[in-house]
């Protein structure tokens, strides 16, 4: 996330332990869930999460492309990862790089050992997350659309995958960094949580944190994760024990 | 395929909605742990450290001695039996290979029709993209789907449109004992062929399969309420054809053995009742 030219490290903590847009240091950004945006995608979220808005669709399982990929005892996972040209302030160049190719993969691990793929063999369960805006935590935002996109899309899991990244600013351990404070902080320490059993899926880190540091950002980590998993749970049962009701005659006459 | 058009799709009617609570049903999602007190794991769950959990979206149905999810949502799973609409992705030498909607492409084989297929003339029969009607014969353990168009009302589709429903709400379009097409047929003149895997066929005139397209948008959007049986009939009944002739305005009721012509190989919509009313409607 090029920031080019800022100079200045803005004050990332005040006085009172307050951040840069006044949430606490284990606060949350504000997250919103939609399942099911994309109907003609088997599965799909949309989620709004701080200035992040990411969707995800899922296809499968269908037939693989290309062949040579095909597993002949369980359904291979094809994540793709991809950033809008427009999802950051200076236009970010389109299409594969390293950085998106990464997180395609990592999702892609986390989600293989959640999904039960061995129920159908010779298949694709293909995942697609796209940046639409981004302000930092975009693979978290990511994870978590396409996690709720899968759930939609029927796949077998062993369950939901809450994701967030926990931080350190201002020396302060910190959960859900912001753009500023993923620029100018000390480290971000990104993670996806299996709930049912307590294991982390996904867990990577940029910077540096002590080793009491990384285990106050595992635990504040895994709050956050748990807190994530009931917006997620809450957009599923919101589109599928609320169906919408449909106009009599729209378009009569 | 008219499905991208929604108008007021998920804004309002939440209220009415939530005021309607669904009877004896139980949303669980993935990783849930379910109240199994005994029973076994059925399919759409797991079981870990002797507790059950569900694998799925989807509605918990304990029957003894299981315990299980009812999928709500997902690609359509073959059954053997099923009678399933399929379209063309592939032509082979001695087979084609069916888009039917499953997590596999269906092989069917030239001796699963009923024509004389010379090798290598496979096309001259089937071609990319036709539609058909097949039943699913059998499956094994890898996926793989045997499917056959020998069989009453089986076979080519010609002319008419497809639209996809999701699989769990064909019970739904079907009805009680059919009760659902039944009235969908009566009130427009157009031809329905119901595929197990939500693919439907419609044919007939343009004004009748855009009334039955909607009518199949409104089963998709309202599964879990009762009454819209009489709500797709209301609809029919405002909607009759623009230009009906010289009776005026009115309902023309066409009797089941007086639709358009029969097309070579189109499915009769007799028949169709067996399409497997699981689901009660009590519309």
């Amino acid at each position: 996330m090029g920031s080019v030219g800022a100079k200045e490290v803005p004050v990332l903590l005040d006085a009172e332990g307050r951040r840069i847009d006044g949430r606490k240091l284990d606060e949350l950004r504000p997250i919103q869930i939609r399942a099911g945006p994309l109907p003609q995608a088997d599965g799909s979220a949309f989620v709004e999460w701080g200035a992040n808005k990411v969707m995800a669709a899922v296809y499968g399982p269908r037939e693989v492309h290309p062949r040579h990929l095909q597993q002949s005892t369980k359904a291979v996972i094809q994540c793709k990862y991809n950033m809008a040209a427009f999802s950051v302030d200076e236009r970010k160049r389109p299409g594969l790089d390293r950085r998106s190719q990464e997180i395609s993969k990592v999702i892609g691990e986390a989600f293989e050992s959640v999904v039960f793929a061995e129920e159908f063999p010779r298949t694709s369960i293909d995942v697609y997350i796209e940046v639409l805006q981004a302000n930092a935590g975009t693979r978290c935002a990511g994870l978590v659309a396409a996690s709720v996109a899968l759930a939609d899309a029927g796949i077998p899991m062993a369950d939901l995958l809450p994701a967030v990244a926990v931080g350190k600013i201002g020396g302060q351990i910190a959960l859900d960094l912001k753009k500023e404070e993923d620029n100018f902080g000390e480290a971000d320490l990104p993670m996806a949580l299996v709930p049912q059993s307590g294991r982390l899926v996904l867990l990577q880190m940029e910077g540096h944190m002590t080793e009491p540091e990384l285990a106050q950002a595992l635990d504040l980590g895994v709050v956050g994760c748990r807190a994530i998993y009931e917006k997620m749970k809450e957009a599923l049962r919101e589109r599928y024990s609320v169906a919408p009701i449909a106009p009599i005659a729209p378009e009569a006459a | 395929m008219p499905r991208g058009h929604r108008p007021g799709h998920r804004s309002g009617g939440r209220e009415e909605a939530s005021s309607h609570p669904p009877r004896d049903r139980v949303l669980v999602l993935p990783g849930e742990e379910l109240p199994s007190r005994g029973l076994k794991p059925g399919p759409g769950t797991y079981r870990v450290g002797g507790k059950v959990y569900a694998s799925q979206l989807g509605l918990l149905s304990p029957k003894p001695p299981l315990i299980s999810v009812v999928p709500l949502s997902g690609r359509y799973l073959p059954k053997p039996g099923d009678r399933v609409v399929g379209t063309v992705t592939d032509v082979q030498s001695t087979f084609w290979l069916l888009d039917i909607g499953a997590p596999r492409w269906a092989p069917l084989h030239m001796t699963g029709t009923p024509w004389k297929v010379d090798i290598g003339e496979a096309d001259r029969f089937l071609r990319v993209g036709d539609a058909v009607v097949v039943r699913v014969e059998n499956l094994d353990a890898t996926g793989r789907i045997g499917v056959t168009m020998l069989g009453e009302d089986l076979g080519k589709l010609e002319g008419g449109t497809l639209v996809r429903i999701s699989p769990a709400r064909v019970p739904r379009l079907v009805g009680r004992g059919g009760s659902m097409i039944a009235t969908i047929t009566r009130h427009t003149n157009a031809e329905v062929a119901i595929g197990q895997n939500g693919r439907v066929w419609i044919g007939g005139e343009p004004e009748a399969i855009r009334r039955v397209s909607e009518v199949l948008r409104m089963i998709e959007e309202n599964g879990p309420r009762s009454g819209l049986t009489d709500r797709v009939e209301r609809f029919l009944l405002a909607t009759t054809p623009t230009a009906p002739g010289p009776d005026g305005p009115e309902v023309r009721v066409v009797p089941h053995d007086e639709g358009p012509p029969d097309e070579p190989g189109a499915p009769d919509e007799a028949g169709l009742d067996d399409a497997g009313a699981t689901e009660p409607d009590d519309g």
